[in-house]
């Protein structure tokens, strides 16, 4: 996958996280995922359309994202609540937003967030698209950005 | 001043609402699409909306170019993660008085919603 495409989600999970939750976010090495197992027990996933296609998944530990929500909204909510699938959503769109905003003059848009809870759960993507793990250090634990995504040919995005 | 949240996130609703609190507005309806502002909008009469892009039923542009059928004058501040200049023209041609991109701080969403009123002439 082109570098240029994994640069704008690490600004983004960057700037997000700083912004709302004012957590510094150490990016580690990027590497290509085996599997369709997610990293950890809770993801964020957003699909993309358009001249890019593919998903994007904010992997989460548990524990981590119980921290990074009580962060976003204030209060602690229990992982099977409403209110956590509710922020977990929120953050991954955040982050894909405005990773998106990098590809200038790209038709691109993103779905509504869906979050899955729970050990050992996979999100399938495309199987064409290499999916790159982002590792990124918080004061809160790790959280894993998966991006599988690549550029459609402009016609085929218009069809 | 009645002020409506439309936002399919409550977790981002509530972010704002506490925003708007510290402002001193309290007077303060829900909606979580489009579909169910357009629904409330009669009934509660606001005199600013804070509408979201991307909503399921119906998105934020669409909930402004149908309110804007209805009414002309109504500030209308969109806060999304919808970052690009493309969209923030389609946004304000649609009729958004202003413009304001998630993730933001506090403080950035009180001076855009200060400076909104202003602009638009209503007081505060």
């Amino acid at each position: 996958m082109d570098a240029g495409l994994i640069a704008p989600f690490v600004s983004s999970i960057q700037h997000v996280f700083s912004t709302m939750f004012q957590l510094p976010v150490d990016v580690g090495q990027p590497a290509i995922k085996e599997g369709s197992k997610c990293t950890h027990d809770v993801s964020g996933i957003i699909g993309m359309s358009g001249e890019f296609t593919g998903t994007v998944v904010l992997s989460m530990p548990a524990d981590t994202a119980t921290s990074i929500v009580a962060l976003f909204t204030g209060e602690p909510a229990d992982v099977d609540s409403a209110d956590f699938a509710d922020a977990v959503g929120e953050i991954i769109n955040m982050v894909c937003g405005n990773a998106k905003a990098a590809f200038q003059r790209k038709n691109v848009s993103i779905s509504c967030p869906s979050v899955v809870v729970g050990k050992g759960h996979r999100v399938n993507s495309q199987s064409d698209i290499p999916c790159v793990l982002i590792p990124c250090n918080t004061d809160c634990g790790e959280v894993v950005l998966e991006v599988a995504i690549r550029p459609v040919a402009v016609e085929s995005a218009a069809a | 001043m009645r002020i409506m949240l439309i936002d399919d996130s409550k977790t981002m609703r509530n972010i704002q609402k506490s925003v708007l609190k510290q402002l001193g507005y309290t007077e303060i309806e829900e909606a979580c699409d489009g579909q169910d502002a357009l629904s409330k909008v009669g009934a509660f009469q606001p005199e600013l909306c804070l509408v979201d892009w991307n909503m399921p039923n119906m998105d934020g542009l669409s909930f402004v170019k149908a309110f804007r059928q209805q009414n002309k004058t109504t500030p209308l501040i969109m806060v999304t993660t919808e970052a690009e200049k493309s969209r923030v023209i389609e946004a304000i041609k649609a009729g958004v008085n202003n413009y304001v991109v998630k993730p933001f701080t506090p403080d950035l969403l009180s001076e855009r919603i200060t400076e909104t009123l202003a602009k638009c002439g209503v007081k505060a």
